[in-house]
């Protein structure tokens, strides 16, 4: 499983920045010999979405886990339902007192990556 | 100045280096660790870093530093100023983070030696280092205000600008002021922790007074040109809700206090006051100053920001107020909490040897109390641009249409979630 969502990632254009690509294969030839390319490719995806989400988490708790009875916890939530409302947000078919500002600082890309890892989180503890 | 190419040569060079050394580390208990981490400050920016090594870097051995046996938060100490908060509501135990593997050391620094790596405390023990996060937070700059250093003067004008014992001693002093007084407060030019928490607290001053002492009056005497952050909400506030009650004086840049007569020197005029609140100017913390770390403007610390590094010495990564912001990112603890995830999510792929996140994102949310229920807010995303190697703030973010008090409970409900995301609830 592992194997194939790498392969599937590799066979999309790579739309990165020139820097990112670079930086991407600088890391590719310096770890490969220790953990393998594909093996640290996943994990850099995972830290991607984990470093994101947790720009969120000042106020939507940690990795998710809302405290307060206020927010709605992140953790456990369909990705579909995530990039849904941050859509909404951004175009403002959703009202808001925050999100649609702060929606609209991020890329459609970098929203799938923070749902994904809101997404693979254990629900409410 | 490195360019990129040097950039990505040097860090691969330390991928290279650091590997061998780090892949078959262990301590003599036989638990492998990654290495040694010693924050110091135990603030927003601190009590994050501490708690997101442990939480994303596993066997990292991480020791806390801080002179305060608790944390007593900034952020809502307003509240406490204006009389609708208790010091036990800001104030938070460090044991939760202890509890995850943080090694607490209450006490106070005495320096940092960055060629020894080591954390020197006063009473003389030292803590080696692999890396060091340093969040210091800001001093006042000695003599900037004359007559400020008096022993007089430090007994009776509070900054109340570091929550703690001067929080409560300035709400005790405005209980003490007797009915048709005055209450000044003075604002230092920016850069200062915090843009929009003197007029918070012209504000909330002001609701006291209307309240209890209808007669007094709020002196907000301002070192720079306009209000510096929330603007039209803020002068919104204060026409809706302060008419008559608040004072407004932009361009009122304080040079000298007056301890015995409790008054406050300008250039054109002096103003007496009752109860004098000086916030003054503001500088990175003396324990990066006397390391050497201190390199923009004589005042502020930079930084690497893909790292947080500081540009003037390697393996110290310097958070928060002490830093010298990116283009549009203000002094809050908001953005002190997200350096210190940047910083820690570095720290640990550089201890692994891995590459760095090359595209890190923070963001803030910052909510002000025009009211006692009342609040309002600016917000912002700062993305890293490649280009330029520093934050920059992305469209989008801005105020609150209107002061509200749906968002006063956001306010409530945005500490809750930030003290636990800096594991002290």
């Amino acid at each position: 499983m592992l194997v194939a969502r790498c392969s599937q990632r590799r066979r999309r254009p790579d739309r990165r920045p020139r820097e990112a690509r670079t930086w991407a294969a600088t890391r590719s030839l310096a770890v490969a010999a220790l953990a393998g390319a594909a093996a640290l490719a996943y994990a850099q995806d995972a830290q991607l979405g984990r470093n994101l989400a947790a720009t969120c988490a000042n106020c939507h708790g940690v990795d998710g886990q809302a405290r307060g009875d206020l927010i709605k916890p992140l953790a456990g939530m369909p990705a579909e339902r995530l990039i849904t409302a941050l859509a909404g947000f951004k175009s403002g078919a959703l009202p808001a007192t925050v999100m649609h500002q702060i929606a609209r600082g991020y890329s459609d890309e970098q929203v799938r990556a923070i749902a994904a890892y809101y997404a693979a989180q254990p629900a409410a503890r | 100045m490195t360019s990129p190419l040097s950039r990505r040569s040097v860090l691969g060079a330390g991928v290279a280096a650091t590997l061998p050394l780090f892949g078959c580390a262990s301590r003599g208990d036989g638990a492998a660790s990654l290495g040694r981490v010693v924050v110091v400050g135990g603030g927003y920016g601190g009590a994050t870093a501490a708690h997101y090594l442990r939480l994303w870097g596993g066997a990292i051995d991480v020791t806390l530093v801080e002179r305060d046996a608790m944390f007593v938060s900034c952020p809502l100490s307003n509240l406490v100023i204006g009389g609708h908060q208790q010091m036990a509501d800001i104030t938070r135990p460090y044991g939760a983070l202890e509890a995850l593997g943080v090694k607490r050391i209450q006490a106070e620094v005495a320096a940092i030696d960055a060629a020894r790596k080591q954390v020197r405390l006063a009473d003389g023990r030292t803590l080696p280092y692999d890396r060091a996060v340093i969040a210091p937070g800001v001093d006042f700059v000695p003599g900037e205000v004359e007559g400020l250093a008096g022993a007089a003067a430090q007994q009776s004008i509070l900054h109340a600008w570091k929550a703690g014992p001067q929080t409560l001693a300035l709400r005790r002093q405005l209980q003490d002021m007797p009915d048709g007084g005055v209450f000044a407060l003075t604002i230092p030019p920016m850069p200062y922790r915090c843009p929009p928490g003197p007029y918070e607290r012209a504000c909330l001053v002001a609701g006291y007074f209307k309240q209890s002492k209808p007669k007094s009056k709020v002196l907000l005497l301002d070192a720079n040109p306009e209000i510096q952050s929330k603007k039209v909400l803020f002068e919104r506030a204060f026409a809706e809700h302060y008419q008559g009650l608040i004072e407004y004086r932009p361009n009122n840049e304080l040079k000298q206090v007056d301890a015995a007569t409790r008054t406050a020197k300008f250039d054109f005029d002096d103003v007496k006051a009752d109860v004098l609140n000086v916030v003054p100017p503001q500088r990175a913390a003396e324990l990066v100053r006397s390391a050497g770390l201190v390199n923009i403007n004589n005042r502020w610390v930079g930084v690497h920001w893909l790292t947080m590094e500081s540009t003037a010495a390697p393996g110290i990564h310097v958070i928060g107020d002490a830093v010298f912001g990116a283009p549009l990112m203000p002094k809050s603890g908001h953005l002190a909490n997200q350096h210190a995830k940047v910083a820690a999510a570095a720290i640990i792929q550089l201890l692994k040897g891995e590459p760095i996140n090359p595209t890190p994102v923070m963001a803030n949310t910052c909510y002000s109390f025009v009211t006692v229920s009342e609040a309002i807010h600016v917000c912002s995303v700062h993305q890293y641009d490649v280009a330029e190697k520093t934050f920059k703030v992305m469209p989008g973010g801005g105020l609150s249409s209107a002061a509200n008090a749906l968002e006063g409970r956001y306010a409530f409900s945005w500490a809750q979630n930030m003290w636990a995301d800096m594991r002290l609830a």
